[in-house]
Parts: structure tokens; C-alpha cells; sequence
């Protein structure tokens, strides 16, 4: 049992809303009293996977267990699943609409960014099923 | 340099944030992007863009910046200023173009900071 566990539903319907959890996720370890640098690398990685799930996956949901010397996330989705992982792992690919683009996002560096900011990331995903991704940030 | 001397280099409208106007700033981005402002800017205190919605404040807020400049004379709907004034973050809105204003800033002392 982690210190503090939180739990977030993230709507895929709404695009302005994305961002939420993450916001509040940033609050909550700020009070904690966390190294403002640690929680920057939580918050971006959190906020790049929940614009993820909002932009791909129709929504999701999200579970952080803060711990005093670790953060962890999980995301879970039941979006359409990564066909190829190693792909979208690369700096710049995306498949991401125009209109995802016109938004500012879906410049190919949600998932390689997660990777930058975390200091573990696991994903599990299955077509037509879903993606689970595990972070964890050491703190 | 501060928040104020922004607003009176770009001859900038405050839209919010009146009362943060001596907050020091020490660098500063210009983008459209806001997946790059997450990838490569490391703490910048200034966001510079011409992209309207929800997620410039949300993405400035993740970074731990101080004041967003609204250039080309765009001006922020009543959902981006009260996210803004809830997390303290000042918004300015300017209509000289992004070239101009990232150059102006630059010019008087702003610099672009480190890269990740």
C-alpha cells in the first residue's frame, strides 16, 4: 500500500479538459513537498500519456501511488492499441490527425518523451483491446 | 528582466496576472508546438504562441512557467484566462508577430535557456 494512491478518470470527449489530472497530480506532490524538478519529469510524462489517451484511445483512466521515494503511474486505456511499439517510440512519428496537430500536439514525441522524463516505462497493448502503460519515477 | 518590462518591450495588453508584473523571468521559448515545448524546453519561465486553446496554460503550467505571450494580436477566450488566473500564470497578449516579438525579447536580454 502506497502512502497516497489517487485515482482519475480521464473523458475522450473533450479535448480542452485533457491536462486535469495531471494538474492536479502536480498540486497534490507540490504540498507533499517533492523536489520541484522530480515533479516536472512526473507531470510531463503524466500530461503527454493523458493528451494520448484523450487524442487515441477515447479516454482512460489513470492510478498514481506516491511513495517517498518513487512515483508510480499506471494508464490504462481500451483505444485501439499501438500496432508497433519500437515505431512509436521514435522522435516524430505520429499518427496523429491534422486536427490533433492544429491543437499544438501530435508532433511524434508523446511516447519518446515519457521515456525522457520517467526511469522506468513499460506498455502493454493489444489491437482492438486496449494499452496499459506503467511509469515510475524515482524521487 | 521582468514580467513587466515584457509587457512594455512588446507594448503588450495584461489580459491577467496584473499583480504578478515584478516577477523575475530569466528565459524564455517561442512555439506553436506545445509537444515540442514539452520535449526540448528546459526552465523557461516565458512561452511565446500564436495557439489558442486550454493546453498552452496546461502545458505551461506542467513546465513551471510564469507568463504566456499571446502574439499576432490573439486574444485568449474566458476558459484560458480563468485557467490562467487560477494557476497564477500571467497572460499577455501583443500584435507583433512571433519573429518580432522572440527578437525584441532577445534583444533587450531575454535568452532562450538550456535545452534538455
Amino acid at each position: 500500500m502506497s502512502l497516497i494512491e489517487l485515482h482519475y478518470d480521464v473523458p475522450g470527449d473533450d479535448f480542452t479538459r485533457a491536462g486535469e489530472a495531471s494538474g492536479d497530480v502536480k498540486r497534490q506532490l507540490k504540498q507533499l513537498g517533492f523536489d520541484p524538478a522530480k515533479i516536472r519529469n512526473v507531470v510531463i510524462a503524466l500530461y503527454e500519456g493523458e493528451i494520448n489517451m484523450v487524442i487515441h484511445a477515447g479516454g482512460g483512466e489513470i492510478d498514481v501511488s506516491i511513495d517517498p521515494d518513487c512515483i508510480r503511474m499506471v494508464l490504462r486505456d481500451q483505444g485501439p492499441g499501438i500496432p508497433d511499439v519500437a515505431l512509436a517510440m521514435q522522435e516524430g512519428y505520429s499518427t496523429a490527425p491534422d486536427n490533433v496537430r492544429a491543437l499544438g500536439f501530435g508532433a511524434g514525441m508523446g511516447l519518446p518523451n515519457i521515456k525522457k522524463y520517467t526511469n522506468d516505462m513499460q506498455i502493454e497493448t493489444e489491437i482492438g483491446v486496449g494499452t496499459t502503460m506503467y511509469l515510475r519515477v524515482d524521487v | 528582466m521582468k514580467v513587466r518590462e515584457i509587457r512594455d518591450i512588446l507594448s503588450a495588453e495584461i489580459i491577467c496576472g496584473e499583480e504578478f508584473l515584478e516577477r523575475d523571468v530569466f528565459s524564455a521559448c517561442g512555439s506553436d508546438m506545445m509537444s515540442d515545448v514539452l520535449a526540448y524546453v528546459k526552465e523557461q519561465a516565458v512561452l511565446l504562441s500564436g495557439l489558442m486553446n486550454p493546453q498552452v496554460v496546461r502545458t505551461a503550467e506542467m513546465m513551471d512557467m510564469q507568463c504566456i505571450v499571446f502574439v499576432r494580436g490573439k486574444r485568449p477566450d474566458d476558459s484560458i484566462i480563468s485557467l490562467a488566473k487560477d494557476r497564477d500564470i500571467v497572460l499577455l497578449s501583443t500584435r507583433l508577430p512571433m519573429f518580432a516579438s522572440c527578437g525584441m525579447l532577445y534583444e533587450n536580454g531575454l535568452r532562450g535557456g538550456a535545452i534538455r
